[in-house]
């Protein structure tokens, strides 16, 4: 394995100025093909969603899912873009075993939303990314070869073809250069992504699972030095499918360029594969000229022409962006940004807003969220709305505290009792025994023998050194096994000591 | 006894439902008849004889439970193996496709199963549709049944040859320059390219999308006109196909019948004729459109200037959407596949089979779209024959805002000799010459009979306006017209 030479990041940007490209591949979550009537359900039996259509039989024709004109219109309008009055399809023609026609329809040059941007935050600053299009697109199949070391197809001895991806609706969303980001570049590649892929989910279109592959990102990086004018040559690294991994793509490409350009060297215009493992990026294709793929319209499908009205009554449609959303959040739950930012980063957004939903106070929502439960999805390494407990079952541990059944340390444990499979929070409390002491007899009971146990404290107390009676809460909790409400026993133990609290 | 084999298909859909035959004896006379003839003629591929007797016996059994019958229940009919047929070969004339038979039907062969049509098997074709001879079929010539050392036409040259050897009264067949009008011509057939969009291409396998039309072939008009109704109207599955009730073909076909010509101003297209053109060809047609002008039409001469360029513009869009759309034969899906010995990489095994299993004049096409859609020359060659097509259009425009139809020969010669023009590719596209302009603008085009010149068919061409169905039937009884397999009686098969 050639060693690749890499100059350390800050140097690079000292001498360079970074311009990126980003091509976002989403899997529209239609329940059919772009072309067909077949389901585009993940998981089935490979080569069980497939028909003369998505094999490209002889004789078969496209016609067009008109939930996914409208998918992509509406990704269109989010993306501030401005909507196609007439466009077309085109064929891409190229030669490979996983297109069944070995064509692919595509938009070429009239994509149905163009001229539109994206604002994304990073540390706090806004920074608008330019979209220069967003087209739609069909699937390709997809190859597994077999008999290789690496899964890719040289050494392979076979390889299998499942068409089930075949067809599947895609929308390619395309940016302009994005200059001018500096040293944040990678950063701004990963928040533009991020951004992305939350209005993609916010306007219902796709699940945009990365690792499902329902979101691919190929990222374009280019370096030229301070002042100048003209980009650089590029790379094209494919198929960065993670948010991480964009930002390491964006900065392990600009130390590799810079290295390269830095000896005197000539950067290759290629396309990289990314390494998950080490982040690296090594040499995939090399583009020799440009591949022709001899575009034609497709005479197969008539032009798509949606109607101003129906845009507009689409674009009426739209739910509250996300970008809005979260400053209307945040604003309302009264969080500064460095909170604002955690509650992102943990992914825990609409977990919170659901918990409210379902009748918790704001604080105690993100309170269970933010704590407990990140802290667990951070140990199990899980995604935090992949734990087994949903926002109706948070609020109503939230509701027993509030109602003073519970306490703070057996609400974590009913929690647990929930995550652990045990039922819903009630059955938890029921069956670990976990209600708050509330009896006041039991509960004077036990304070009456913590005094009696503590004569000393108690003294102490009653002298006016109220705060020495946290140490007689502490035996009554002791006695109760953490079952009492700590507020109640203070009262009442302070009540029996004739003090004031 | 009558023979069934020389009814036409009204007659023999008549007699089935009268009772006056069954929908099984016609079927086993076709089915005979072409048992007799087509070794010689050759316009089978592959006859579906279990397949056609059980439709018959459908028929018959639906008659006999006092079922409904169409207008074409029972009739026998011969389809072009470019149409898809479940479970029955589809070749397309191509060894690439040998043996592969279709998980689904076309459009078109559904609905004529629908309508009790009965298909007695599939015709030979030049090899994906390409060509004007049918030589350019994997699976040999066939002989035109009037002379069978002449050609039948192409590329639907088995439909046309079936009709005129009387081993079907009805036919189906595919115009993308003139693969249904010019082996109508030189048969002594009728042929009709319907409106682009009046028939559905589901299921036909693409040779240029966007001129691809399928078809009716029959001996008569008012066969032809009964077909069109049964296989025309819209297919959600065809994004192409037109959304609008299919006209009254049937009607105007029998209305045509009266002979009466009063009122309808006849357009004859100046462009098409001079050098080139074979003088009793001319003559004939000649006689024809006097013949109109007896009949009450008003004829005037006009001019579509931009004609001259139909045959270059077509050579462009054809190969090139034909490219593009032979691309699926890669060997790995269905088809031939040659030299997967396990040593070879997918691309070569698709190299090699598409090597192996296309003929010449695919290739060249093939070869001819790659290089016109190619950047830097699309612009050129691509780009600048789409404009043509629009100037087409506005000729034909232009024409019907003067005449209700426009006439010429179908094509400038009668059938010529196998072999003539296998090696002469430009001598062999100039028989589409005259048709090819409909199949640029999209319009509705047909070819009748007008004779026979020196003992061969000539046909005429009238053109129509996109969609128009008032008119279609107009020339049908020129002189010869309908009636010359009767005088003439049975051709050389």
């Amino acid at each position: 394995m050639t060693v690749i030479d890499l100059m350390p990041y800050e140097d690079a940007l000292t001498a360079y100025d970074p311009v990126m490209g980003l091509e976002v591949h989403v899997e529209l979550g239609t329940a059919t093909k772009m072309f067909c009537g077949c389901s585009t359900s993940l998981g089935a039996e490979p080569n069980s969603q497939v028909c003369p259509t998505c094999l490209g039989m002889p004789g078969s024709l496209p016609v067009v899912n008109a939930t996914a004109v409208e998918s992509a219109i509406k990704i269109g309008l989010a993306l501030n873009c401005e909507i196609a009055e007439w466009c077309r399809f085109a064929r891409k023609n190229y030669f490979y075993p996983d297109m069944p026609k070995n064509f692919q329809t595509s938009q070429y040059d009239e994509p149905i939303a163009y001229d539109g941007y994206l604002d994304v935050e990073v540390d706090g600053e806004t920074f608008r990314v330019e979209i220069e299009r967003a087209h739609m697109e069909e699937d390709t199949g997809k190859s597994t070869h077999v008999g290789g070391a690496t899964g890719r197809i040289h050494g392979a001895v076979h390889s299998l073809l499942d068409y089930n991806r075949a067809g599947i609706p895609l929308i390619e969303i395309v940016t302009k250069p994005i200059v001018g980001a500096g040293e944040r570049a990678p950063q701004v590649a990963k928040a533009y992504v991020a951004e992305l892929r939350e209005l993609i989910k916010a306007l219902g279109v796709s699940e945009a699972r990365m690792e499902m592959g329902q979101m691919r990102c190929d990222v374009n990086l280019s370096l030229r030095p301070h002042g100048q004018e003209k980009f650089g040559t590029r790379s094209e690294t494919k198929n960065v499918n993670s948010l991480r991994s964009v930002e390491r793509a964006a900065r392990f490409e600009i130390q590799r360029h810079a290295a390269v350009l830095s000896s005197g060297g000539t950067v290759v215009q290629e396309t990289r594969h990314f390494h998950e493992d080490d982040g690296s990026t090594t040499s995939g294709r090399i583009k020799e000229e440009a591949e022709d793929y001899r575009y034609f319209p497709e005479p197969d499908l008539v032009p798509v022409a949606p109607s101003r009205e129906w845009v507009e009554e689409l674009r009426a449609g739209l739910p509250e962006l996300p970008r809005v959303r979260r400053m209307r959040l945040q604003a309302d739950w009264g969080l500064s940004d460095h909170e604002m930012q955690s509650v992102l980063n943990a992914g825990a957004i609409d977990l919170i807003v659901a918990t409210i939903d379902a009748g918790a106070p704001a604080d105690q929502a993100r309170k269970w969220w933010m704590g407990e439960l990140a802290r667990r999805a951070n140990e199990d390494g899980t995604d935090i709305a992949a734990l087994p407990i949903t926002p109706a079952q948070v609020a109503r541990v939230a509701a027993l505290v509030s109602d003073g059944s519970l306490n703070d340390k057996l609400a974590r444990q009913v929690i647990e009792g929930v995550l652990a499979g045990e039922g819903e929070p009630d059955e938890v409390v029921d069956k670990r025994g976990l209600k708050v002491v509330s009896d006041e007899g039991a509960l004077g009971a036990a304070v009456d023998e913590a005094i009696a146990a503590n004569a000393g404290i108690a003294e102490k107390v009653r002298s006016g050194k109220v705060a020495a009676a946290g140490a007689l809460v502490g035996a009554v909790m002791k006695a109760t096994r953490g079952q009492a409400d700590a507020a109640r026993v203070r009262e009442l133990i302070l009540e029996r000591l004739g003090v004031q609290g | 006894m009558t023979d069934l084999t020389r009814l036409t298909a009204a007659e023999t859909a008549a007699a089935i439902a009268s009772g006056e035959t069954s929908a099984v004896d016609v079927a086993q006379a076709h089915l005979d008849r072409i048992a007799a003839v087509d070794e010689k003629v050759n316009a089978f591929l592959h006859v579906d004889t279990e397949g056609a007797l059980a439709a018959a016996r459908a028929v018959d059994e639906r008659r006999a439970s006092g079922g409904e019958l169409g207008p074409l229940a029972g009739v026998p009919l011969a389809l072009k193996d470019v149409f898809t047929t479940e479970g029955v070969p589809t070749t397309c004339g191509s060894k690439i496709l040998e043996g592969w038979k279709p998980p689904y039907d076309a459009t078109l062969t559904r609905r004529l199963k629908e309508a009790g049509v009965v298909v007695l098997g599939k015709t030979n074709m030049d090899e994906f549709a390409m060509g004007s001879s049918t030589e350019n079929s994997a699976y040999g010539p066939t002989g035109n049944p009037w002379d069978l050392t002449r050609i039948p036409g192409g590329s639907g040259g088995g439909s046309s040859a079936a009709l005129a050897a009387f081993e079907a009264p009805l036919a189906i067949g595919t115009d993308t320059g003139g693969s249904i009008r010019q082996p109508a011509a030189v048969t002594g057939t009728v042929g009709v390219k319907p409106t682009y969009g009046a028939v559905s291409r589901y299921g036909l396998v693409a040779f240029s999308s966007s001129l691809d039309q399928g078809g009716p072939c029959a001996r008569t008009v008012l066969d032809a006109a009964l077909l069109h109704e049964a296989i025309a109207g819209h297919d959600p599955l065809d994004s192409t196909s037109i959304d609008a009730p299919v006209p009254a073909v049937v009607e105007a076909a029998r209305a045509g019948a009266t002979g009466d010509l009063r009122g309808v101003r006849v357009g004859v297209v100046k462009e098409f004729s001079g050098e080139g053109y074979q003088a009793g060809v001319m003559q004939r047609f000649t006689e024809s459109v006097e013949l109109l002008r007896e009949l009450g039409a008003e004829v005037v001469e006009l001019s579509c200037p931009s004609f001259t360029y139909a045959m270059p513009a077509y050579y462009l869009i054809a190969p090139s959407e034909a490219s593009s759309n032979l691309a699926r034969f890669d060997a790995m899906r269905y088809g031939l596949r040659v030299g997967d010995d396990g040593t070879r990489s997918a691309e070569e095994v698709t190299a090699l089979t598409r090597e192996a299993g296309f003929g010449a004049e695919v290739k060249r096409r093939i070869m001819l779209g790659t290089y016109a859609l190619s950047s830097g020359y699309y612009d050129a060659y691509y780009g600048q024959a789409q404009k043509v097509r629009t100037l087409i259009t506005r000729d034909f425009e232009a024409a019907f805002g003067r005449v209700d139809v426009l006439v010429s020969p179908t094509t400038p010669t009668t059938a010529f000799p196998i072999g003539e023009r296998a090696d002469d590719p430009l001598a062999m596209y100039l028989a589409d010459l005259c048709t090819i302009p409909s199949n640029l603008a999209g319009n509705a085009a047909m070819s009748l009979p007008c004779g026979l010149p020196r003992g061969r068919s000539a046909g005429r061409s009238p053109d129509h306006r996109p969609g128009d169905g008032r008119r279609p039937a107009l020339p049908c009884r020129c002189r010869g017209g309908d009636r010359v397999h009767r005088t003439l009686g049975p051709p050389a098969a």
